[in-house]
């Protein structure tokens, strides 16, 4: 089987929490051994001044397979990933139809594995159709793959249906991730309440729906003791409500999303629809807020959220535009502004990236030790360039980070010991 | 003369020099409305299209007069009960009516920034005659002119705008104008229909009509937009109106000489005393329907001049 070496890189190890050069060698599909220090090897590629960390999982992409495969299929989705150094996406159940039959997880499964180069790891709705009104068959569909439950961004106000759903979760030690949000708050809006929003003339949203939607999220999970983790913390309100959880010894974690770290809600600026997502984008003091809760642990994972519209979705008013932004592709660079702003390190961001998310969902990626599977993502942390939305890989190429300048490429993605993109060279 | 935009579409982007000059012209054409012959040909062989995406009587009447005061071809469209009901977006239909050659296209839109998004597709001159709860600024523009001319001057005076601040596009691109202008603006309302982060726009909220008329030079009043509201944003009417309605008690508080605004259509009885509004001593309410006319032709002659310069053609 093959072997590959790769010495003088900065191993960046989220499970210890270093940042040091080294040494590592694959073999058969695993983390072989990891070497800390300097060393020269024949037949090794020497990775100089280039990071090497174990690749992304990324909770909560869309896949846009079945139903509306002209904005995103598993073969684009996948090169994306693998472009992005994401080596698991774990897919969203939001598709047309939702996934919410063991029959429709199957699909899900079987077009990965024809067409996607990186791993995937199926999320299930938690309610039929994720109407709110029945939950599914939790049983067949963990049998059947699904790593967890979740009606994406859809909000399950019948309290008892949800409470059912969730005490049943528990029985069988399923994990179920919310979207904390109280919708007769958010119906409606496009952007997040405050003095841009009223002078826009934008229907908003108070940053208090998030607290008031994962306190009730809490209470319920107090109540039947489920395995939760909600999608998206983003405001700085919601946050001492999670520490109170998670102090209390709840089976809790939080995630949330890269767009929220790096930007803020006056990115939209005149109406720009990319820039619409949801949960909008939030104040600067919020994302200030947020990154240091990615910082302090206090939330768990970094998602890229990656929500695939075509252009005839956002080419639209404000208000009546999509919500969603691709970021497969764009993950690791923004995730890099973090690191260049000195707000995270390299290991802090893996650990939200890679690390929590595997473990979250008993995946066994995400370390950067020995007989871990080598999904691993070697990049230049420094490298500039512009992006220009038209190279993305994804079918969509509605990024927020048109035009912008970055710093941070991925040069290589191996996925099980195998190349799936770039080279190490 | 100074003006350098290619369209309206909001007080935001102009300067106070922009708004002067538009306010002068402005003037100009209150006199030839006046007149036995009203009519110019300041825009003889342009086309002016007027699209409204949403119900509009008095501003798409007004606009259209303005225009064909000036001497342009005027066609009005309805676009609520066309291409929009068959599925057409606001783009395509910008591209569709771009492709007769507008030279002034009106527009008036349900969603903020619509205007804006449209603006962008097409090669005419675009004006905003109001878009979703953002900007109105012709509106803006008529009751400047009309205070300036009842006042004598449009600085340092106390204004107090009144009402459902929350719903209106009006109040907005006022409280740019007037704020440009170097005024004191206030706003008074009920919480529940002052936006929220209005206290960071350099104006000064209230509660409470007395306080917040106290000493004012002009009072301008908003309509309850009770089509905009789904629901519980005042008690009732009645309670509203003894609140917030402007009575003569109310009106009290202000200067003697001050000024009555409102955009109309009026709610009688509602956010204003129906003799209130008919006091030709306090109320400017029928001025502020003819600066209008005056208003929208000098923005348009304006923006036919910036039109006919990009386009080299200087025969006018």
């Amino acid at each position: 089987m093959t072997e590959q070496t790769l010495t003088n890189v900065r191993l960046i190890d989220p499970e210890a929490g270093t940042d040091r050069i080294g040494t590592l060698t694959i073999r058969d599909g695993q983390i072989a051994s990891v070497a800390v220090g300097s060393a020269a090897a024949a037949g090794a590629v020497d990775c100089r001044g280039k990071c090497l960390a174990p690749g992304i999982v990324d909770i909560g992409v869309k896949v846009c397979e079945p139903g509306e495969r002209h904005k995103e299929s598993f073969r684009s989705a996948g090169r994306a990933a693998a472009a992005g150094g994401v080596t698991t996406m774990v897919t969203r159940a939001d598709t047309l139809p939702a996934i919410d039959t063991p029959e429709s997880l199957e699909f899900v499964t079987r077009r990965a594995l024809e067409d996607s180069p990186v791993r995937i790891a199926p999320l299930a709705a938690l309610t039929k159709g994720r109407q709110g009104r029945e939950m599914v068959e939790i049983g067949f569909l963990q049998d059947a793959g699904a790593v967890a439950f979740s009606d994406g961004d859809t909000v399950t106000t019948d309290t008892k249906v949800l409470s059912r759903a969730l005490t049943y979760a528990r029985s069988l030690d399923a994990l179920v991730i919310a979207h904390p949000q109280e919708p007769g708050l958010s119906g409606g809006a496009a952007v997040t309440s405050g003095k841009f929003a009223s002078l826009k003339g934008l229907p908003a949203v108070s940053p208090m729906a998030e607290r008031m939607g994962l306190d009730r999220d809490i209470a319920l999970v107090e109540m039947t003791g489920v395995k939760y983790h909600a999608d998206q913390i983003t405001t700085r309100r919601a946050l001492p409500a999670l520490e109170r959880a998670k102090n209390n010894g709840f089976d809790v974690t939080a995630g949330t999303s890269i767009h929220h770290l790096t930007l803020n809600l006056l990115d939209v600026g005149e109406y720009r629809t990319f820039f619409k997502i949801k949960p909008p984008l939030r104040s600067e003091s919020d994302r200030l807020a947020v990154v240091e809760a990615v910082g302090s642990g206090l939330i768990d994972t970094i998602s890229s959220m990656h929500t695939p519209q075509d252009e005839e979705s956002k080419r639209l008013p404000f208000e009546e535009a999509a919500s969603g932004a691709v970021a497969l592709e764009t993950l690791l660079p923004a995730a890099m502004r973090l690191y260049h702003a000195e707000l995270l390190t390299l290991p802090q961001l893996f650990r939200a990236m890679a690390l929590n998310p595997a473990r979250r969902l008993g995946l066994p990626g995400g370390r950067l030790s020995p007989g871990a599977p080598a999904d691993l993502v070697l990049f230049d942390p420094d490298a500039p360039f512009i992006l220009d939305r038209f190279k993305l890989r994804s079918k969509s190429k509605n990024t927020p980070f048109d035009g912008q300048r970055m710093e941070g490429k991925v040069l290589a993605t191996w996925v099980g010991g195998t190349l799936v993109h770039g080279t190490p060279g | 003369m100074t003006f350098r935009g290619r369209h309206l579409l909001g007080i935001e982007p102009l300067h106070p020099i922009e708004i002067a000059t538009i306010l002068d012209l402005a003037d100009t054409y209150v006199d030839l409305n006046r007149g036995a012959v009203k009519h110019s040909d300041t825009l003889a062989g342009l086309t002016q299209i007027n699209m409204f995406f949403e119900n509009s009587t008095r501003t798409q009447a007004s606009f259209e007069l303005a225009g064909k005061r000036l001497g342009a071809d005027v066609m009005n469209m309805a676009m609520q009960a066309s291409s929009i009901k068959k599925g057409e977006t606001l783009i395509d239909t910008a591209l569709t009516l771009n492709a007769m050659h507008p030279d002034l296209l009106v527009v008036r839109h349900p969603h903020s920034g619509a205007v804006d998004l449209l603006s962008q597709k097409v090669n005419c001159a675009v004006l905003n005659a109001g878009d979703g709860r953002h900007e109105h600024p012709t509106q803006a523009l008529l009751d400047a002119l009309t205070i300036q001319r009842a006042k004598g001057r449009l600085n340092r005076l106390n204004i107090a705008i009144c009402g459902d601040i929350a719903h209106s596009r009006v109040a907005r691109s006022n409280i740019l104008l007037l704020g440009k202008m170097e005024n004191r603006v206030r706003l008074v309302g009920p919480p529940t229909l002052i936006p929220s982060g209005a206290a960071d726009w350099g104006v000064e909220v209230y509660g409470d009509m007395a306080e917040g008329l106290e000493g004012c030079d002009v009072v301008m009043m908003l309509r309850l937009q009770k089509e905009r509201m789904d629901g519980g944003f005042i008690p009732s009417e009645r309670e509203y109106y003894h609140r917030f309605g402007l009575d003569a008690e109310k009106l009290a508080h202000a200067k003697k000489d001050a000024i009555v605004m409102h955009p109309g259509p009026m709610n009688r009885g509602v956010e204003i005393d129906g003799t209130i509004a008919d006091d030709i001593n306090r109320s400017v309410i029928q001025e502020q329907v003819e600066m209008g006319v005056a208003v929208r032709m000098a923005a348009m002659d304006l923006l036919a001049r910036n039109l006919r310069e990009a386009r080299g053609d200087d025969s006018v």
